[in-house]
């Protein structure tokens, strides 16, 4: 991959290495981030030597702090050897990671858009570790920033200055899954496509499925109340997940793992944790509802000539295919010249500006493709839908869902992207695609949209070849305030993370908010858990310190 | 002139699908498992029907022998384009102890009935990787043969057809009526349109049984036992080089 980018990249970081100078004050930084700033300035040389390692695009990232300037870093203490020494003790040499090149990859986020200067990487084990590593943490006054797979999609994975990184990688044991009830358990750190395959063996199948599940993990999941491809069917997480085990900041072990779905004895306190992007706690235990493996996949990837017509399609299988239907995805024209484009698969119809993803599932095959079938015919005759391909061929499928499900990594191959997942009424699901493109005209490459049209839930994501502030400024807030305008919700499933925290008081009431920080401030007092994240700068201001 | 083409379609495991070993070692479970088109007939029957579509080829004929589902993988082929299909009837224990040898007699027999010009046939099937049933349908009907093919094209009489080989690519030419085996890059098979895979359920599928066509069954070759291979070991990690040379000798592979 290093190669493809060779040529463009070598130019640009030569010109980095003379224009980063920083005009930041250094006043009272750690010395963590002093250092990441130093190494920067000397990307000209230095990157040049780093272009045939896999992560050369670190050196052309810049630091998310400089990029916020109005974000002041917290009352924190700054990791000393001594706290080094003590989380050796508690996890073993192997478990604490302070080499810098080792460190690149969970400071950098998915996009590649947010880069923290964290010096300090821990990987507990057990739950009692993380109980005992965040106790410290708490009483030493060091802000943690806890991480899985780091395919979160708005900086919520990643820190902000120098916060600890905890990694829930190691703790990915599966405990067991009840062949009856179908409740799997297993810890924080297990990869989804792991957990898939063995439920799979078993017969059953994981009510969410995302496209990053080579390697998000179900605790980081759980934390952003991820929706996934499943959720037209199977519903949101705060249903399928019946138990959570937690650690607080102080490091009180909370455990509401249940095994049995319905439990009503007092307050429901793993909704707490299920959404809360790790500002509560950290998640380490789960235990989630599966659903019998169905014996009848179909995939249909069908062509709509207009927005209207994907509109009324949906209408429609909602109607004919009722309890078969679990997905109906959407992506347009420019999704799928950005996925040809850039990773090389091929569109399995022909052109045309909206395609459409439907899946039926079922338990009898033949059942399931007559209805579908029979869907389609009568949709072209409709003339809704004017080209189409169907399978239940398990290697068909797979390419089909393929095309849809690298919709992402196809778009962030063109270099920068600005990623917005909106909640949208369905009259207006589309309508912001063309109000961007308008607007932005030549200053971007493209404007694309693709998503869970199902569940109201658009991806729109505009690319650039570099990160532009200019773009920035004509983007935001500009799509939040025209999304909340036609009532929609300016992050659907993604989270605030750290890009969307200014907004939040776009998307809840004043009320709301006192009440989401006044319960922060009950269970983290010193805000060491994920700080930056969630809620907008004023609020992380610490006055109450 | 245009040429009558035989495409050869095998009923396999599908690729996705994880193969599992039946616990009395006979063979792999089958029952309830996915199957559909071997993907190398799948090319075949794309270039056949890439044939039909440039005027080459006035008919295409997919064949496949086996139980009743079977019709469910021709319709397959006959939604990509393919005209008709003949349903060789073949079940139980007959159709567990198939081989190459009886199946390239089979289709020796239908391409001298339909008289067929050219046989395409996927250069091996997924589940016994056998490639041998291209090459032994040439010799029973002593027609040539272009196996491995990543190109074909269309010459006066003759076809030029272009080979992977182990040492890099080979041209052959080969006259009229030819057997030819489909390898990865001769082509990307498309994807059945809607429109097409209503019609495929008008096309005909012909049946026909072992009786009709007079050819003997009797299996050649006996599986003795069908196991998993043997379960990666776990790798050690060593410290220092001369670990590794102590425990390189301790093993004795040095």
């Amino acid at each position: 991959m290093a190669l493809l980018f060779k040529r463009g990249i070598l130019s640009q970081l030569l010109l980095r290495g003379r224009q980063l100078t920083t005009k930041l004050s250094t006043k009272g930084m750690p010395e963590a981030c002093l250092t990441c700033a130093n190494e920067s300035r000397y990307s000209g040389s230095w990157g040049y030597r780093r272009i045939h390692t896999s992560k050369f695009l670190s050196t052309t990232i810049e630091l998310t702090y400089k990029r916020l300037p109005e974000l002041k870093r917290g009352p924190y203490a700054e990791v000393t050897q001594k706290d080094i020494e003590y989380f050796e003790t508690i996890l073993g040499k192997g478990g604490v990671i302070t080499d810098k090149d080792e460190l690149e990859g969970y400071n950098i986020d998915w996009y590649k858009t947010c880069k923290g200067c964290s010096s300090v990487l821990l990987r507990p084990r057990t739950t009692e570790e993380v109980s005992k590593l965040l106790s410290y943490c708490n009483e030493q006054s060091l802000a943690v920033c806890p991480q899985g797979g780091n395919t979160g999609l708005v900086g919520g994975s990643v820190p902000v200055f120098d916060e600890i990184i905890m990694s829930t990688s190691l703790m990915n044991e599966v405990f067991d899954l009840d062949q009856m009830s179908g409740v799997l358990g297993c810890q924080a750190g297990c990869v989804l496509e792991v957990l898939e395959k063995y439920v799979g063996e078993r017969n059953y199948m994981l009510p969410v499925d995302l496209g990053a599940k080579g390697s998000c993990q179900i605790g980081g999941i759980v934390s952003t109340n991820a929706g996934g491809l499943r959720l037209v069917r199977y519903g949101s997480l705060h249903g399928n997940v019946i138990g959570v085990e937690a650690v607080l900041p102080n490091g009180n072990i909370v455990d509401c793992m249940s095994h049995v779905r319905k439990d009503n004895t007092g307050y429901d306190l793993k909704q707490f944790f299920i959404g809360s992007e790790g500002t509560l706690g950290v998640v380490t235990k789960v235990a989630l509802l599966c659903h019998p493996t169905p014996s009848a996949i179909t995939v249909a990837f069908i062509a709509c000539p207009t927005f209207e017509a994907v509109l009324k399609t949906f209408r429609s299988c909602r109607e004919k295919l009722s309890e078969v239907l679990s997905a109906f995805e959407m992506m347009d024209g420019a999704t799928m010249e950005a996925i040809e484009q850039n990773v090389s698969l091929r569109n399995p119809i022909g052109l045309s500006p909206f395609y459409v993803l439907i899946e039926t599932v079922g338990s009898e095959q033949e059942h399931d493709e007559e209805k579908l079938a029979s869907f389609l015919e009568t949709a072209m005759e409709n003339n809704i839908v004017t080209d189409g391909t169907m399978s239940s061929d398990p290697g068909h499928v797979r390419e089909l869902w393929d095309v849809r499900e690298r919709a992402a990594e196809a778009l962030l191959h063109d270099g920068y992207v600005y990623s917005y997942d909106l909640s949208l009424p369905s009259k207006a699901y589309y309508h912001i695609v063309p109000v961007m493109k308008d607007r932005l005209g030549s200053k971007v490459k493209r404007c694309a949209g693709y998503g869970h049209v199902g569940d109201g839930n658009l991806h729109l994501n505009i690319t650039t070849q570099d990160y532009d502030p200019e773009v920035i400024k004509l983007i935001e807030p500009f799509v939040y305030d025209w999304t909340t305008k036609n009532g929609g919700s300016i992050s659907a499933e993604h989270g605030m993370g750290i890009k969307r925290c200014p907004y939040l008081s776009l998307a809840k009431s004043p009320n709301s908010i006192k009440l989401m920080k006044d319960l922060k401030a009950l269970i983290d007092p010193k805000c060491i858990l994920n700080p930056y994240k969630v809620f907008p700068y004023e609020v992380n201001s610490f006055s109450e310190f | 002139m245009a040429m009558r083409v035989l495409v050869g379609c095998k009923r396999v495991i599908d690729y996705a699908v994880k193969i599992r070993v039946k616990p009395d070692k006979t063979g792999v479970v089958t029952e309830g498992v996915k199957h559909s088109l071997n993907p190398f007939d799948e090319i075949a029957v794309e270039e056949a029907v890439r044939l039909k579509e440039k005027k080459l080829a006035s008919e295409v004929i997919a064949v496949s022998c086996g139980p009743p589902p079977c019709q469910e993988t021709l319709r397959t082929a006959l939604a990509m384009g393919v005209d008709r299909g003949i349903h060789v009837e073949i079940g139980g224990k007959d159709y567990e102890t198939l081989q190459p040898i009886h199946v390239s007699k089979i289709l020796a027999k239908l391409a001298q009935e339909e008289k067929v010009d050219l046989i395409i046939l996927g250069k091996q099937a997924i589940d016994d990787d056998a490639n041998q049933t291209a090459q032994m349908t040439a010799a029973v009907l002593d027609w040539p043969q272009g196996v491995f093919a990543s190109k074909i094209e269309k010459m006066d009489g003759t076809l030029k057809i272009q080979r992977e080989v182990d040492g890099g690519v080979e041209y052959v030419e080969a006259k009229l009526p030819a057997v030819i085996s489909s390898d990865l890059r001769l082509n990307e098979p498309r994807y059945a349109t809607l429109p097409n895979i209503m019609k495929a359920k008008k096309k005909q599928i012909a049946k026909k049984s072992i009786s009709d066509l007079g050819v003997d069954i009797t299996p050649r070759v006996e599986v003795l036992t069908v196991e998993d291979p043997p379960v990666r070991e776990a790798g050690a990690k060593v410290e220092s080089v001369e670990e590794l040379l102590t425990k390189l000798k301790d093993l004795g592979r040095i």
